[in-house]
């Protein structure tokens, strides 16, 4: 007792890291925080998606429960319990309850090693980082527990004793191991010129160089496609595509069961626009100012760095919900050929690229934040950019869905011959 | 973090949590008899090792230990358990038999008895090289850059470079050999 009062009544200079009680107490305090607040958000993002929808389609939207509809997540929320709890004949009951826990967690937990501001500064505590665990292996812990989600799914899909939902479930599982590593190499390259894993360092590398996007634009094109496959979002959403799986590996959900796969989805959709905007947008890091990551640290500096950070991972969100109302669903041959064949060897390329021009400039002697490092990296990226999205044309590098037919046969489709003279093989 | 910054209580409570876990799930695995129970145990197992690895002060080998064995072989063998549709599990005969059982029984109780025998004498005491201490004590006042991942990419990619691409060979020749027979069995058909 006598000594965590001495400990509270010892003057802590705010700009120098809190004792490890207090460490512990504000970890607990963040992690509360964090978690309402992103819980928060993911139930918006639920009527954010359904009111951009009806914007984007030209109609209105949920509107009616509260103002604009803003208790319409909670009106959802409670009728999904109110529901009846389905569980089907012939279903493993344990794993049945289980997977829909699996597929929430680990979205949620994620978030956790992600830094969302500068550093605040309390009195008489010390300088408190501003991520719920700032961890030194932080993106390594981003991967391995993002890795885990596809139980949930996979899961889901065999406990229900379906073979729709198992199909889903299958899917979901080949579609998350191929993107994720497609997602990893493409964020080597961020580690490269980082040198280092967490997640703080490499804001603070961004914040020292320019954003990794404006150096590593291709890699950034890859972790955004692969992160849309991973989250099953729209053209990558095949588990549970309606025309094929009925509903894919929840087919056999009902209630609050299944609501945990929509959230989990939206969960997972504001984790990885954190993870884009903390890899490739600077983070929390305010653009053309060193006012916002400098010391001396202050609450007004903190504000305003959340501000920032909030309005980047609202845009990721709003461009995740944008595609879905946008871009039709792929074939499953088309999304297994991009993961491998074209993603994969892209970014095995990139990474390639990145660390030989690494190495070379460090060999000349060239400062990581040096105008010559970054002017050669910024000449790298022009000419990758440009290879790429001057081959990137439909038809070339992902194959369309006409691919199957034969060069000649497109040939007469494109002049107009009518579908009878196509079937019956006429002026071939 | 160093482990001796930790509450000793705090220390010791984790430890007994994931080792208990760990042990809990392994009997839940082997005993379990449908094979997609079992391999859910076995993450169990393999997540409360990472649990142990970070408090050892490895969390690197923690993150490895989650993202290569839970996250990705892991999921592979689950994949393959649900396409091979091996049937319902009170189907599944124990193909064991008792004799097997009661061998299994016994290797079982030799070996817990040969680690006790180990942990009782120093023959582990021995075995640590004398300069393990000093050496571990002087690679911690030498600051790697690189955060977590220095200590352990700069030897894998300096003293130990070629027989770290002497598996990465390997690795690829398994790879290689893999889509080889699968491709000749599609081609019979």
């Amino acid at each position: 007792m006598t000594h965590a009062v001495s400990l509270l009544l010892q003057v802590a200079d705010p700009q120098l890291p809190p004792s490890s009680e207090m460490f512990i107490l504000f970890g607990l305090i963040k992690a509360g925080v964090a978690f309402g607040i992103y819980m928060l958000c993911v139930a918006y993002t639920t009527l954010l998606e359904r009111r951009v929808a009806g914007w984007i389609q030209d109609r209105i939207g949920p509107n009616r429960v509260g103002p604009q509809g803003l208790l319409q997540p909670i009106a959802d929320g409670v009728k999904n319990f109110m529901k009846e709890e389905a569980l089907p004949g012939g279903a493993n009951k344990a794993l049945f309850v289980l997977a829909p826990a699996l597929a929430f967690i680990p979205a949620m937990i994620t978030w956790a090693v992600i830094p969302f501001a500068s550093p605040l500064p309390i009195p008489g505590v010390g300088l408190v980082s501003m991520a719920v665990a700032d961890l030194p292996v932080g993106f390594l812990f981003v991967l391995a527990i993002s890795s885990l989600g596809v139980y949930g799914i996979t899961i889901a899909g065999w406990s229900s004793n379906n073979k729709y939902a198992l199909l889903g479930g299958l899917r979901a599982s080949a579609q998350m191991i191929s993107y994720e590593i497609a997602m990893g190499m493409s964020t080597v390259c961020v580690l490269l010129l980082a040198g280092n894993v967490n997640l703080n360092e490499i804001v603070a590398q961004q914040q020292g160089q320019t954003w990794n996007v404006v150096m590593l634009t291709l890699a950034f094109f890859i972790f955004a496609v692969a992160a849309l496959a991973e989250t099953n979002r729209v053209p990558f959403d095949l588990p549970e595509s309606e025309s094929e799986l009925v509903a894919g590996y929840h087919a056999e959900y009902s209630s609050m069961r299944y609501s945990m796969f929509p959230l989990a989805e939206y969960a997972n959709i504001i984790t990885s626009s954190g993870l884009m905007v903390t890899l490739f947008f600077g983070g929390w890091d305010i653009p053309f100012t060193h006012w916002d990551n400098t010391a001396p640290w202050t609450a007004m500096k903190t504000l305003v760095t959340l501000g920032a950070y909030f309005a980047k991972v609202f845009f990721f969100v709003f461009s995740f919900i944008w595609i879905r109302w946008t871009v039709p669903r792929f074939r499953y041959d088309q999304l297994m050929s991009l993961g491998w064949k074209i993603l994969l060897p892209m970014a095995l390329v990139y990474i390639t690229a990145v660390a030989s021009l690494v190495l070379a400039l460090d060999a000349a002697g060239l400062g990581r934040t040096s105008y010559g490092f970054r002017g050669a990296f910024l000449g790298m990226n022009v000419v990758f950019v440009v290879l790429v999205f001057w081959v990137l044309d439909r038809g070339r590098i992902v194959s369309p869905a006409f691919s199957r037919t034969e060069r000649e046969r497109l040939a007469r489709m494109r002049l107009g011959a009518t579908r009878s003279d196509l079937l019956t093989g006429k002026g071939a | 973090m160093q482990p001796n910054q930790f509450h000793p209580l705090a220390y010791s409570f984790a430890f007994y949590f994931f080792g208990l876990t760990a042990i809990a799930s392994a009997i839940a695995f082997v005993t379990r008899k449908s094979p997609v129970a079992a391999a859910m145990w076995l993450v169990n197992v393999m997540f409360s090792l990472a649990g142990l690895y970070v408090m050892l002060d490895a969390q690197f080998i923690g993150a490895i230990q989650i993202l290569v064995y839970t996250g990705a072989i892991m999921v592979v063998f689950l994949f393959v358990i649900m396409l091979l549709n091996l049937g319902h599990a009170s189907e599944l005969a124990d193909a064991r038999g008792r004799w097997g059982k009661i061998l299994a029984l016994f290797v079982g109780i030799a070996l817990l008895a040969e680690v006790m025998a180990l942990n009782r004498g120093d023959t582990v005491q021995r075995m640590i090289p004398p300069d393990l201490a000093a050496k571990a004590a002087a690679a911690a006042a030498t600051p790697v850059a690189g955060g977590i991942i220095g200590p352990v990419a700069a030897p894998l990619f300096k003293e130990y470079l070629l027989a770290f691409e002497l598996t990465s060979v390997l690795l690829l020749a398994a790879i290689v050999g893999a889509v080889v027979l699968g491709k000749r069995r599609t081609d019979a058909r």
